[in-house]
């Protein structure tokens, strides 16, 4: 009886722990937008951020995309065989690609890669007071640091969401037509006929939703950084996590809403 | 005297530990008040209670007739503007050239052009010993040159008050004797309201108008250099002479 009720005891508790920081990041989330709105908005932070999240993340973009879409040809020739139907292997992939793994992928890969250094890089700068200082400076850091953060995310994620789906649509192709023989016309033009604007469009407002998960979550996570280096660590490793399920459940909602 | 800063009877505690224990200290305008006291005592945190990073759990801050407690954010900021701040560790933006981080204030805070601006860096810079460096950054120098740095970025806009949270720490006796000066210059040219934190008993003497010692969570010893050269205190008796007996325990 007693373990039962502090079984439920710390159940509760999680739960009310979980609730508050989703409160908490909505709170953020409202004071981020006040802010983005009033000028002066830190154009040079938003470059910097831009550059860092969007370009520098492009390699694992397109290496990630490329064998995403080639290994989902692989897989989708292996069972479409099976009924002749090879040549829809290519409208799979570009479905697959634009509806689901390019907004996913990328903004996973995106999280590990940029979300993690956002929570990283602003845990050090509370821990060594650098935050204080803007403070200090009259200087808000919200509009210094985070808002800069939170518009790269939702700008960069969709376009390397769209690079994302063209590697892995490339991808598909080159195993499907070249390493699998497919019939490359009926290849492209099941594409055409299968898939319309709308997914692409679809698979861009989720990533520029991830996007915002990502750096919102990261931005948090590294805002309220305590105990030094440890700490850094910690808020790292949670940004990632808490980022990454949030992204997938987000997902889930997104494309019942949305397909 | 007018006092531009007065404590009240301030009250703060961490979890459990009490660092301020119904402190009450004037800080007179126009004057450089140093505060002296035993490592971990909470001279760091009291000078954070002055610029409203900490909130005392009770007790009254009150800078320029305003008690700095009870404001908002935006109030808050406007009252931030007439300070500069120096941490201890300094606290540069290591993402920024030196440059960047002592032009920080004069680019949010003033309409001076890109011209003035790299004038007025270079001069701080020079103030503090150092010519040439605007380009590297943060991580690049060593830890006295960025303290340095940072008391530059300080005093970049010449605010009202300035807080010095230890400015000498870590820097060779020359140096010491160099920032003392421009201390002591820049309170008197500007007739600044300063309050630094220094545990360099000689630095304290020379900088001073008024010393106050920070004991037990309290201000148990103020006056001037001389009045507390003269003093009995076993506190600050075995403070100053640096001596491991008396009531001061290491452990
Ligand atoms: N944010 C904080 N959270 C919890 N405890 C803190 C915090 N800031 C300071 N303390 C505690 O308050 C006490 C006083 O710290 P403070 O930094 O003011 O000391 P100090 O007098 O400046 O010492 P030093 O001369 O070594 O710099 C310390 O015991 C410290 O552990
Ligand atoms: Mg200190």
């Amino acid at each position: 009886m007693k373990g039962f009720l502090s079984l439920i005891d710390n159940l509760g508790k999680a739960v009310l722990r979980n609730v508050e920081e989703a409160g908490k990041i909505l709170l953020l989330f409202f004071s981020v937008l006040s802010w983005a709105v009033r000028p002066p908005l830190k154009f040079k932070n938003i470059m910097k951020q831009m550059e860092f999240v969007g370009v520098k993340s492009i390699f694992v973009v397109v290496l990630t995309g490329t064998f995403t879409g080639m290994v989902m040809a692989l897989q989708g020739y292996h069972g479409f065989r099976m009924f002749s139907a090879e040549s829809l292997v290519g409208s799979t992939v570009a479905l697959g690609m634009t509806r689901e793994l390019g907004p996913v992928l990328t903004s996973l890969m995106v999280t590990a890669r940029a979300g993690s250094a956002m929570a990283a890089e602003l845990g050090s700068m509370r821990v060594t007071e650098q935050i204080d200082a803007l403070y200090v400076m009259a200087a808000n850091p919200i509009q210094h640091l985070i808002v800069p953060r939170i518009i790269a995310g939702i700008a960069m994620v969709p376009i390397l969401t769209v690079v994302s789906d063209f590697v892995g649509i490339a991808g598909g192709y080159f195993v499907g037509v070249h390493v699998l023989q497919i019939n490359e016309g009926l290849f492209l033009k099941n594409i055409t006929k299968l898939v319309t604007l709308n997914d692409i469009y679809n698979g861009l407002v989720k990533a520029a939703c991830f996007g915002l998960i990502l750096s919102l979550v990261g931005c948090y996570k590294g805002f309220n950084t305590r105990g030094g280096a440890e700490g850094v660590g910690r808020a790292t490793t949670e940004a990632v996590v808490l980022a990454s399920i949030s992204i997938l459940v987000a997902d889930y909602f997104l494309t019942a809403i949305m397909f | 005297m007018q006092d531009m800063i007065q404590l009240k009877d301030i009250h703060k505690s961490f979890g459990a530990q009490k660092v301020l224990d119904g402190l009450d200290l004037n800080i007179e305008d126009g004057q450089t008040t140093v505060i002296i006291g035993r490592s971990g005592g909470g001279k760091s945190v009291l000078l954070k209670h002055i610029i409203g990073l900490i909130r005392p759990d009770s007790g009254q801050v009150v800078v320029d007739g305003e008690d700095i407690t009870k404001l908002n954010d935006k109030q808050l900021n406007e009252v931030r503007k007439k300070f500069g701040m120096l941490f201890q560790e300094g606290a540069l933006f290591d993402s920024m050239t030196v440059g960047e981080n002592v032009s920080f204030p004069l680019v949010e805070h003033t309409k001076m052009t890109d011209e003035e601006i790299r004038q007025v860096v270079a001069e701080r810079l020079k103030a503090v010993g150092l010519t040439g460096v605007e380009g590297k950054m943060p991580s690049e120098l060593s830890g006295g040159m960025r303290k340095r740095v940072a008391l530059a970025r300080a005093i970049a806009l010449h605010p009202q008050i300035v807080l010095f949270d230890e400015p000498t720490t870590g820097l060779d006796p020359v140096l010491t004797e160099a920032i003392n000066q421009l201390i002591i210059d820049t309170q008197r040219n500007l007739n600044l309201t300063c309050i630094v934190i220094s545990h360099d008993i000689e630095s304290i003497f020379r900088v001073g108008h008024k010393i106050a010692l920070l004991y037990g969570g309290k201000i148990i010893e103020y006056g001037t250099p001389e009045e507390i050269r003269a003093s009995k205190n076993p506190v600050l008796v075995q403070f100053l002479s640096g001596s491991t007996e008396g009531p001061i325990q290491i452990m």
